[in-house]
């Protein structure tokens, strides 16, 4: 009947999406991504001392906006962007103008698939953004948009369109994402496993969200993905994407977007000291016992129609909620309505900030 | 209860025989099979004796058997793919692993053959964690863990009562699906075992599934009879109705669902066209379920899975009733399932058994 269909090439929408990355150090890794990032525009974030010149390899068309523009760009609402910590990466999905944003760090380098094939990470990313999600009914062989899976027996019909997918999700070979506890007790494991699966994470079910190798549909979810107060000064670290990814879940379900996890895999190399860690996470590791119930039985009214309705009803649930847990929460509810008011200026008049652009 | 504290006898393998010659199938699993005690069910329908090769510790039971147990007027609940569910109610063991006689060992990526009943054991016997997704998903396989920003006091999980098996080659598609795409194979073997989250609804395919015995027995039923059932999966719709019913018990009792491997290779049957015309009831049923399904709570006061499943069978009746005959249908032979559980069913397994 049918001849074997032709896969249609990934589009590259290069004109309609931003690489993300926040750096202290410098960009080496981008050598090893250059065939796959080259015709993209990066706009990146340089964390940690200003004065420090961060060097681009040749031939990359880039933003860079260090901290010093961060405070002339947003004046006094620059405090909702965390300082000495890779969760200003968000200042970069702020100051973009395009649909799409893919953020990664830069010790995430291009992993190889078992047949020995080097992984466009990002062609995987753009797959997932642009097919549907399913997360209204879970389907046994996973993506069902995927080349040679499809709808099992009982999948109902009337779900078989998905829903809008918001972002995607994607692994890490190697180092694994482990918190401080479990780095301290297994110091040598690897994740080398090769799960080759896209799936949705079904509504009403958190996930804890890595932004190491993660895209999303700006447009539709961009207000969301604010990285919270981490790093100098502040009581915790290495839960900003976290933070993220759970008010970003709850509106995306609210919205009834989808959130895909699984390839692409990165490599990751890099593994970050567990003692140093174990500082930064050790209020995050209690805190987040009263978070997860907190997020779980959030409502969103219907009157909230916007994203950005809904993170503003969503900061006020915080500070109704969770400053008893701590007044860190009462700072960061204030955050999250001072970064709703600097995304909406930066991206209402269509004005472009001036960062260090090439 | 620890995996290494299962022994082969706390464990039966059911099949459900719809073809009379079942020599290639179970010589084929001869190496996996061999050590277990099986319990073979022939379909009512099918006339033609079994023909069973030697060596295996096992059980028939034929229409006779299934009057005698349960009465004539409820051997109809036994037809078809549905004969296994007899075997489900006269086991006495811990664990039953159950496998459509259509499909056969496969391989996983490196060219090994596939033991389902050892992955599925470990999948019954390690925690399953429906409260929160972990993305590197099954935490207890060996090179896996929790990642960072997993809650802590959500890492211990909970028990594993059903353990969902996937298909290479032919997968569990629909008569539409699969008359569309003749040719499709399923040929991608995905290293997954993941637990499904808590009120996320799926597809249960009776084709590969694992389960332990009291804890699910009672909520996986011939109950959805579609009014032109045959004799191909893609004509039936039972597993999939008692699966939604057994997942939201689950949920109601903290228990758990896995879903992935194993895998097992399922050979091409039928023309689905033809089928195209018998199931095309069951693909609108579905269609006024899912709500159902997906807003259906159970009260605090049903605590145990047969009390759970005389509660869904309540809400079936008042809330589907109305919609189609066969909900009622449904709805009673739940109810007969549950007395016959109780009746018929031996209950506990093995004095001692944890």
């Amino acid at each position: 009947m049918a001849s074997p269909s032709t896969v249609p090439a990934t589009p590259l929408l290069k004109d309609e999406l931003d690489i993300v990355i926040p750096t202290i150090r410098n960009l080496d890794f981008l050598e090893m991504w250059r065939p796959f990032f080259e015709p993209y525009h990066l706009i990146i974030v340089q964390d940690g001392d200003p004065s420090k010149t961060i060097k681009v390899p040749e031939g990359f068309d880039y933003e860079l906006y260090n901290r010093n523009d961060i405070n002339r760009i947003l004046g006094p609402k620059a405090s909702c962007i965390s300082f000495k910590d890779s969760a200003c990466r968000c200042f970069g999905y702020m100051v973009s103008k395009k649909k799409y944003i893919f953020t990664i760090d830069d010790d995430c380098f291009v992993a190889k698939d078992p047949s020995g094939k080097e992984i466009n990470a990002l062609e995987q990313h753009i797959k997932n953004l642009l097919s549907p999600s399913t997360p209204n009914f879970f389907n046994t062989l996973y993506d069902p948009y995927r080349e040679g899976a499809d709808f099992v027996r009982g999948y109902p019909f009337s779900l078989r369109e998905g829903v809008a997918t918001a972002v995607s999700h994607g692994l890490w070979l190697n180092i694994p994402d482990y918190d401080a506890p479990t780095q301290l007790v297994k110091p040598r494991e690897r994740n080398t496993r090769y799960v080759d699966a896209v799936l949705s994470i079904p509504k009403g079910t958190l996930f804890p969200m890595c932004g190491m190798n993660l895209a999303f549909n700006r447009e539709l979810i961009g207000p969301a993905m604010y990285f919270g107060l981490m790093g100098d000064g502040q009581p915790v670290g290495r839960y900003d994407d976290m933070w993220a990814g759970w008010c970003m879940k709850v509106i995306c379900d609210h919205m009834g977007w989808g959130v895909k996890t699984g390839l692409p895999y990165i490599w990751h190399s890099k593994a970050s000291n567990p003692f140093v860690n174990l500082k930064k996470e050790y209020n995050g590791i209690f805190w987040q016992e009263e978070l997860i119930p907190f997020f779980q039985s959030a409502v969103l009214p219907k009157e909230c129609t916007t994203v950005q309705k809904c993170y503003l009803e969503l900061a006020k649930q915080v500070k109704a909620k969770l400053s008893k847990v701590d007044s860190y929460f009462d700072k960061l509810a204030d955050a999250m309505v001072t970064w709703i008011e600097a995304w909406d200026e930066l991206n209402s008049t269509g004005k472009k900030p001036s960062g260090n652009a090439k | 209860m620890n995996q290494e504290d299962i022994k082969d006898s706390d464990i039966d393998i059911v099949i459900g025989a719809l073809q009379p010659d079942l020599t290639s199938f179970l010589n084929e699993w001869r190496p996996v099979f061999s050590r277990f005690h099986l319990i073979i069910v022939k379909d009512p329908d099918l006339k033609e004796q079994l023909n069973i090769p030697e060596g295996f510790d096992h059980h028939v039971y034929t229409k006779p058997d299934i009057e005698k147990a349960v009465g004539a007027s409820s051997t109809i609940l036994f037809s078809g793919y549905s004969c296994r569910y007899f075997g489900y109610l006269v086991s006495k063991k811990k664990y039953i692993i159950s496998i459509d006689d259509d499909c056969l060992p496969a391989r996983d990526n490196e060219g090994n053959l596939v033991d389902p009943v050892a992955q599925h054991i470990t999948n019954l016997t390690t925690p399953a964690t429906p409260f929160f997704f972990n993305t590197l998903y099954d935490p207890f396989r060996d090179g896996a863990d929790f990642v960072r920003g997993y809650p802590f006091s959500l890492r211990s999980g909970v028990t594993c009562a059903l353990s969902c098996g996937l298909w290479l080659n032919l997968a569990d598609y629909d008569a539409p699906t699969q008359a569309l795409k003749p040719q499709q194979r399923n040929s991608q073997y995905v290293d997954l075992i993941m637990t499904v989250p808590a009120r996320a609804l799926l597809p249960v395919s009776g084709i590969n599934i694992a389960f332990e015995r009291e804890m699910v027995g009672p909520a996986l039923f011939p109950a959805l009879r579609l009014a032109r059932e045959g004799k191909l999966r893609w004509e039936t719709i039972e597993d999939i109705w008692s699966g939604m019913c057994a997942k939201v018990i689950c949920d109601h009792l903290g228990l758990g669902v896995k879903t992935g491997l194993p895998y097992v290779w399922r050979s091409a049957k039928g023309d689905p066209i033809e089928s195209l015309k018998k199931e095309w009831q069951g693909v609108k049923l579905m269609e006024e379920v899912v709500p159902f399904f997906q807003s259906v709570r159970l009260p605090r006061t049903a605590t145990t899975t047969e009390d759970c499943v005389a509660e869904m069978a309540k809400s079936v009746r008042e809330r589907l009733g109305s919609v189609d005959p066969v909900f009622n249908h449904a709805a009673d032979a739940m109810l007969q399932w549950v007395k016959l559980w109780k009746s018929v069913g031996s209950g506990s397994s093995t004095p001692g058994g944890a």
